[in-house]
């Protein structure tokens, strides 16, 4: 096509093109200098993240290896492994470990397993405005405080709540305060937080290689298991991630719905507070710490981290 | 793949019937916010309008509200900052320890709340001696809500490129201006997404806050924990609840306009 050169030129942004002004001089200077200028970026943040954030945890850390005076109530600095051993030797410690790691798990595959039908269905059967509205629906239950409902579902699974009069017609019981409780409200909870990085993998997943499968003979599943799957490993591990660190630090959910049942939360929580025994917390503290990091260690290699 | 009739009728079943369950417990709230009765009996004895003149009477509930708008605001304008000069730096370099950066990034909400919660307790106050305020708790919470502006914001990037930026650095604009002209404009969704998520996530927090905030500080999630239990104001809790949803329709509906504006064609 032929330009006309003497039509007006469009409108556009005026860039003003100084020299030797200290803004320029700078930029060119910065431009000079990427690993300068690559300081200057992280410089801050890193501050940030490395001093308040990595020091605090390297500082309870160390605290696990001190005592507690038991007559003073004062943490006195004497180097000993005896907080870690009790954790890792203690009946109580292995029980609510292994209790909390079950509950963190089954959560995480029940919102998987939910999660994915949804998430297809918004990013690839839903017509656009279908799926604008399903996102909005998905993400406003996440503005409603968590504690209220957490409390709503006790007021759910309650004695005579509407889980017991919905399913009563049918010889059905509501499950009480328990661990299933606990399970179903934590599951509730992360579950638009598993939807939508899923929701958003499965968007990058180009239709065309679904109609490409499909011409080339795959059926429904084996397009699903062999084109699909691969390429939304990483949102999946990514939503997993959500669910399964939320879950294995929660303690409030489980004091709500979960009855007398502790899970690794709790016993940071009475440690700290009202047995004021800071190094034992956060010997069990280590618990959760060392879980989540094989958990990330192990899904890094998927790409998982880039998909959050 | 043809998915069948029948397949999409499933999947729109499967997808109704989890909207159900996801709305019921907000229905139950929203039901129990008019309910004569303080303590959940189902279904609801009578109705009364009495807890909604009450809420917005209550200053316990109106002061933490503006309490939580201040630490969810301030503490998204740090992670703002933070989170985009952190994914500009990992995005356009290559250097050793890239990759351990990134980690550091997503570490604050990968490790439970309660373990950030007392390592920052217990850096604060023994290991630098301050008083929990408002400060520490903006402090806290900024520290985990980088990540979600920096996931939005390093994933545009990704898919950006910089042969804009190039373009605009060979037309002889400086840095500066590129970045004001150029990169910018561009971000402006995801910075916009990822501020939503980060004040979705402080202004929703209770874990962390419970170990970072003075005494005299009370968020939202702070004193519905106060109140919860108590049978005369767990309707009002309700309330909140309600019109904290309500409310929410808002920016979530702004952030899905603007982003459906810019998406490509799938």
């Amino acid at each position: 096509m032929m330009v006309d050169a003497s039509a007006p030129p469009t409108r556009r942004a005026v860039v003003p093109l100084r020299q030797g002004t200290i803004a320029r001089r700078g930029s060119v200077f910065l431009s000079r200098h990427p690993r300068l200028r690559l300081s200057l970026l992280l410089g801050a943040p890193l501050f940030w993240l490395g001093l308040v954030y990595i020091a605090a945890l390297a500082a309870l850390l160390i605290t696990a290896l001190w005592t507690v005076d038991s007559f003073t109530g004062q943490i006195s600095q004497t180097w000993t492994v005896d907080n870690i051993v009790a954790v890792l030797t203690g009946s109580l410690y292995q029980t609510v470990t292994l209790r909390t790691l079950g509950v963190a798990l089954l959560v995480t595959i029940i919102d998987i397993v939910i999660a994915l039908p949804i998430a297809f269905y918004m990013a690839k059967v839903a017509s656009p405005r279908a799926q604008r509205i399903l996102v909005i629906a998905i993400l406003m239950p996440l503005w409603a405080s968590y504690l209220v409902k957490a409390y709503a579902w006790r007021s759910v699974l309650s004695q005579g709540g509407i889980f017991e009069w919905l399913v009563s017609p049918f010889g059905g019981h509501s499950p009480g305060y328990g661990l299933p409780a606990t399970i179903i409200t934590l599951s509730y909870l992360w579950l638009p937080y598993v939807i939508l990085p899923i929701y958003a993998g499965l968007e990058r997943v180009p239709d065309s290689l679904l109609e490409a499968s499909g011409d080339l003979g795959g059926g429904t599943w084996s397009t699903l298991r062999l084109v699909v799957l691969p390429m939304i490993w990483p949102a999946i591990i990514a939503g997993s991630i959500f669910s399964f660190s939320l879950s294995l630090g929660d303690y409030i959910t489980v004091n709500i719905v979960g009855g007398a049942n502790q899970m690794l939360g709790n016993l940071v929580y009475t440690n700290v507070g009202a047995a004021n025994n800071l190094p034992l917390a956060a010997a069990i503290a280590l618990v959760p710490i060392l879980i989540i990091f094989a958990y990330l260690a192990a899904v890094r290699r998927t790409g998982a981290l880039n998909n959050l | 793949m043809r998915l069948s009739r029948s397949a999409r009728g499933l999947l729109a079943a499967i997808t109704a019937v989890v909207l159900a369950l996801i709305y019921l417990p907000l229905l139950v709230v929203f039901v129990n916010s008019f309910s004569t009765s303080q303590n959940l009996t189902w279904p609801p004895p009578g109705f009364t309008l009495g807890w909604w003149a009450k809420a917005f009477q209550s200053d316990g509930a109106l002061d933490a509200v503006l309490t939580s708008l201040q630490v969810a605001l301030a503490s998204t304008a740090v992670a703002l900052v933070l989170g985009t000069l952190i994914s500009l730096g990992l995005q356009r370099f290559e250097f050793f320890g890239r990759d351990a950066i990134s980690l550091l990034v997503i570490l604050p909400i990968a490790l439970p709340g309660i373990v950030t919660g007392i390592a920052l307790n217990n850096a604060f106050r023994t290991g630098l001696g301050v008083q929990l305020s408002i400060l520490t708790l903006i402090i806290a919470h900024a520290t985990f809500c980088i990540v979600t502006v920096f996931n939005n914001v390093i994933a545009r990037l990704r898919r950006l490129g910089t042969s804009l930026e190039d373009a605009s650095s060979d037309l002889g604009a400086g840095i500066w201006t590129t970045f004001r002209l150029v990169t910018f404009p561009q971000l402006r969704s995801a910075l916009f997404a990822g501020g939503l998520l980060a004040f979705a996530l402080s202004f929703d927090e209770i874990i962390v806050t419970t170990f970072t905030a003075g005494s005299s500080v009370k968020t939202l999630p702070l004193w519905i924990l106060d109140n919860l239990f108590r049978p005369n104001q767990a309707p009002v809790v309700n309330v909140i609840a309600v019109v904290l949803v309500l409310v929410s329709i808002i920016p979530i509906y702004f952030a899905q306009r603007i982003a459906g504006a810019e998406k490509v064609v799938r």
